[in-house]
C-alpha cells in the first residue's frame, strides 16, 4: 500500500512537470512575437545597423534555433534538451548558456530566501501562538490585525520604504547591491566579505520578512484556537503540568503541523518569492535576471527560469505529501 | 380560520437596517476601518477626476518637470511633467478599474467551474484539480510574466490587458472555494428536501445554495481583486505595464527607472506608495472583515 501511494504521487509529479513545461513550449507559439525578428529590430534600434538582407538573415537564425521545424519534432527536441538540463543559450549574453547565468544567480536568491523564509516561519509562528494562548498580554493578541494589514502591502513598496529612509536619508546601510563593488573584485570565502554581504542583505532580508509575517501569525493563530478547546490540553491543565511544558509540548506541537506543510511549500518557492524585491535592490539573483531577460526580450532565460521555479515548487510539494504522516503519526496512507 | 396573534405591545419595535449595519460594524471594526478607507480612496478618486483636468494633467508635459509640492502642484510632479496629484486621482481609479474587471472575471468563472465540479463532480472535477494542482505550480508572477512578455506586444498594453492577464489567475481560489463548499452543502438534508420535491440543477444552485455561500463569495471576491491588483502591479514594477497609462503601479515603476530616491525627488516615490499601500490595507481590512462574518468560528477569541 505505502509503496503503491508513493509510486501515484512521484507519477502525478511527473505529470504535473510535464504539463507545466508543455504549457511553457506552447505559449510563445501563440504569440505573434518572433524571437529572432524581435532581436534584430532591438539591434536596429540601439545600433543604427540595418542588415541588408533582414529577411534572409532571420531565415538562418530560425534554421540555427530549429523553429523552421514541423511544431511536434520541435516539441520532441525541446524536451529531449531539457531533459538533458540544456536550457539552450541566452539570447542577450550570447554565448553563454541559460543553466550556466541560473546557475551564476541561483545561490544569491537561495541564499537571501532561505534566512528569510525560515526567520519569518519562526517569528511569524511564535507570535501566531502567543495571540492565541489564553494566558498571554493583550497586546500580544493585539498584533496579529496589524501584521496582516502588512502582509497585504507587496515586500516591493515595503522595499522602496526602507531604501528611501534607512538606505538614503538615515545612511545606515546600502542602497542596493550584494557587495561594496570597489572593496571586492568578486564573491570570496573571508569574512570581511561575508560581513559585507550580510550588510546588503538586511534591507531586502527586512522588506520580505515584514511583508510576510503576519501570514505566519494568522495560521498559526487560527489553528491554536483550534486547540484550545481540545481535551488533551484540559486533561494536561488539570493534571497540573507546568504552563511552559502545555504550552510547548501539547499546545504548540499538535497546532504546528498545518505550518509546517505551508513552510515546505513557501521554501518549494523561493526561487521565485523574492524576484521583485531582488530586482529592487539590484541583488544579483534570480528577480534581476529575470528583469534583465525581460528588458532584452530573451525569452529563453524567462524559460530557463520558469521552468526552475516550476520544478523546485512540485518538488518540495510532492515531500511535503510524503512526510507528512512522519510528522503527524494520526495521518496514515494507503487508508484514505 | 384566519387567526393572528395580537401583538405585544411592549415588544420594541425593529431598528432599521441602517442601524443594524451600523451596530454590526461597532462589532467588527476591521471591516469598519476597511470601508472606510476604500470609501476615502474611491471619494479622492472620483472627486478629483471631476475637479481637476485629469485627461490632460495626468500626463506628460502638462506641467513643469520635477517640482516638488507646492501649492500649485500639491503632490509635486514628475520628470515628464505630469502633475502628481491627477496622476494620483486618475490612478487610484485605474489600478482600481484592473482590480475590479479581474476579480469579476474571476468570481463568474471560479462560481462556474466550482459548481461544475462540487455539484457534477467526474470529468469536470478531474480537469478543474489537474489544471488547478498545474497552475499553482506555476508561481504566479512567473506565470504573468511569461504570458505578458510573450503573448502581447510590450508597447500596445493597456489597462483593458493588465485586467486580462490578471483574469488568468484570478478564478482559481473562488473555484476552489466553491467546490469545498459545495461538496459539503450538497448532502445536507436541505437539498436533498428540494430534490426530491422537484427542483431542478440549476434552481438547487440558485435557490438553496449560493445564499448560503454569499459572504463566502463576497470574501473571495475581495481576495481576487487584491490578487489582481497586486498582480498587475508585479508586472508593472518589471516593465510589462501599460507604458501610456498613469496607473499608480506604473508611477512607481518610473520612479524607480529613473532613480527618484537618489536624485531626491522623494515625493515622486512616497505618494504612490503610499496610495497603493491605502489600497492594499483597505482590501486586506474588508477581507478580514466578512471572514468574520463567513466564519464565525475564527470570531474573535480575544
Amino acid at each position: 500500500m505505502q509503496l503503491r501511494y508513493l509510486l501515484q504521487r512521484l507519477a502525478f509529479m511527473v505529470f504535473v512537470i510535464w504539463s507545466a513545461i508543455t504549457l511553457l513550449f506552447f505559449l510563445p507559439r501563440l504569440s505573434p512575437i518572433n524571437p529572432v525578428r524581435e532581436r534584430f529590430a532591438e539591434l536596429q534600434r540601439s545600433t543604427g545597423w540595418a542588415p541588408r538582407d533582414m529577411e534572409r538573415l532571420v531565415k538562418v537564425y530560425e534554421v540555427k534555433f530549429g523553429l523552421n521545424k514541423p511544431l511536434l519534432e520541435q516539441y520532441a527536441d525541446y524536451m529531449a534538451s531539457v531533459l538533458r538540463g540544456d536550457l539552450g543559450f541566452s539570447i542577450m549574453r550570447y554565448p553563454r548558456t541559460v543553466s550556466e547565468l541560473i546557475a551564476q544567480a541561483l545561490p544569491w536568491t537561495i541564499g537571501l530566501l532561505l534566512v528569510t523564509t525560515l526567520l519569518t516561519f519562526a517569528i511569524g509562528t511564535a507570535i501566531g501562538a502567543l495571540a492565541a494562548w489564553p494566558r498571554s498580554p493583550q497586546w500580544v493578541k493585539g498584533m496579529v490585525t496589524p501584521l496582516v494589514v502588512l502582509a497585504a502591502v507587496p515586500p516591493y513598496l515595503l522595499g522602496l520604504l526602507l531604501i528611501y529612509f534607512v538606505a538614503f536619508r538615515a545612511k545606515l546601510l546600502p542602497l542596493g547591491g550584494a557587495y561594496t563593488l570597489g572593496r571586492f573584485t568578486g564573491p570570496e570565502l573571508s569574512l570581511p566579505f561575508i560581513l559585507d554581504v550580510a550588510r546588503h542583505a538586511v534591507l531586502p532580508a527586512l522588506s520580505l520578512i515584514l511583508a510576510s509575517v503576519g501570514f505566519w501569525a494568522l495560521g498559526m493563530r487560527g489553528m491554536g484556537v483550534t486547540v484550545q478547546g481540545e481535551d488533551y490540553v484540559l486533561f494536561a491543565e488539570h493534571k497540573g503540568l507546568k504552563l511552559g511544558r502545555i504550552f510547548y509540548a501539547y499546545y504548540v506541537r499538535n497546532a504546528i503541523l498545518p505550518q509546517v506543510t505551508a513552510l515546505a511549500l513557501a521554501l518549494g518557492s523561493i526561487v521565485s518569492a523574492g524576484i521583485l524585491v531582488e530586482y529592487l535592490y539590484g541583488f544579483p539573483g534570480l528577480g534581476s535576471l529575470l528583469n534583465s531577460a525581460i528588458l532584452a526580450n530573451d525569452f529563453f532565460v524567462i524559460y530557463g527560469i520558469g521552468l526552475i521555479t516550476i520544478v523546485a515548487v512540485a518538488v518540495s510539494m510532492t515531500l511535503v505529501d510524503l512526510l507528512y504522516p512522519l510528522l503527524d503519526p494520526r495521518i496514515r496512507y494507503g487508508t484514505r | 380560520m384566519n387567526l393572528t396573534l395580537p401583538q405585544p405591545a411592549s415588544l420594541p419595535t425593529q431598528p432599521s437596517q441602517t442601524v443594524l449595519v451600523l451596530r454590526y460594524l461597532r462589532r467588527n471594526p476591521s471591516l469598519a476601518v476597511g470601508l472606510v478607507l476604500l470609501a476615502f480612496l474611491v471619494g479622492f478618486g472620483v472627486i478629483g477626476s471631476l475637479v481637476i483636468d485629469v485627461d490632460t494633467r495626468a500626463y506628460p508635459l502638462a506641467a513643469p518637470p520635477v517640482q516638488p509640492p507646492s501649492p500649485e502642484y500639491p503632490l509635486g510632479t514628475d520628470r515628464d511633467g505630469r502633475d502628481l496629484l491627477a496622476v494620483m486621482a486618475r490612478g487610484v481609479l485605474l489600478t482600481g478599474a484592473v482590480g475590479l474587471i479581474a476579480g469579476t472575471v474571476g468570481i463568474i468563472v471560479g462560481v462556474v467551474v466550482g459548481f461544475l465540479a462540487g455539484y457534477f463532480g467526474g470529468a469536470v472535477d478531474s480537469v478543474l484539480r489537474w489544471l488547478t494542482e498545474v497552475l499553482i505550480t506555476i508561481p504566479p508572477l512567473v506565470l504573468q510574466v511569461l504570458i505578458a512578455s510573450t503573448i502581447v506586444d510590450k508597447n500596445k498594453v493597456t489597462v483593458l490587458t493588465m485586467a486580462g492577464v490578471a483574469s488568468v489567475l484570478s478564478w482559481m481560489g473562488t473555484a476552489r472555494m466553491v467546490r469545498a463548499q459545495v461538496l459539503s452543502l450538497r448532502e445536507r438534508a436541505f437539498v436533498n428536501m428540494a430534490k426530491l420535491s422537484g427542483m431542478s440543477d440549476l434552481e438547487i444552485i440558485f435557490k438553496e445554495l449560493m445564499p448560503n455561500m454569499l459572504p463566502y463569495l463576497a470574501a473571495s471576491f475581495v481576495g481576487a481583486v487584491m490578487g489582481a491588483i497586486g498582480a498587475s502591479f508585479g508586472l508593472e514594477a518589471l516593465g510589462l505595464g501599460p507604458v501610456r497609462e498613469p496607473t499608480i503601479g506604473m508611477t512607481i515603476r518610473w520612479a524607480v527607472y529613473h532613480s527618484a530616491i537618489f536624485n531626491q525627488w522623494w515625493w515622486w516615490v512616497l505618494w504612490p506608495v503610499l496610495a497603493l499601500i491605502l489600497i492594499f490595507a483597505s482590501l486586506a481590512l474588508i477581507n478580514r472583515g466578512l471572514d468574520e462574518l463567513a466564519n464565525p468560528r475564527v470570531r474573535r477569541s480575544e
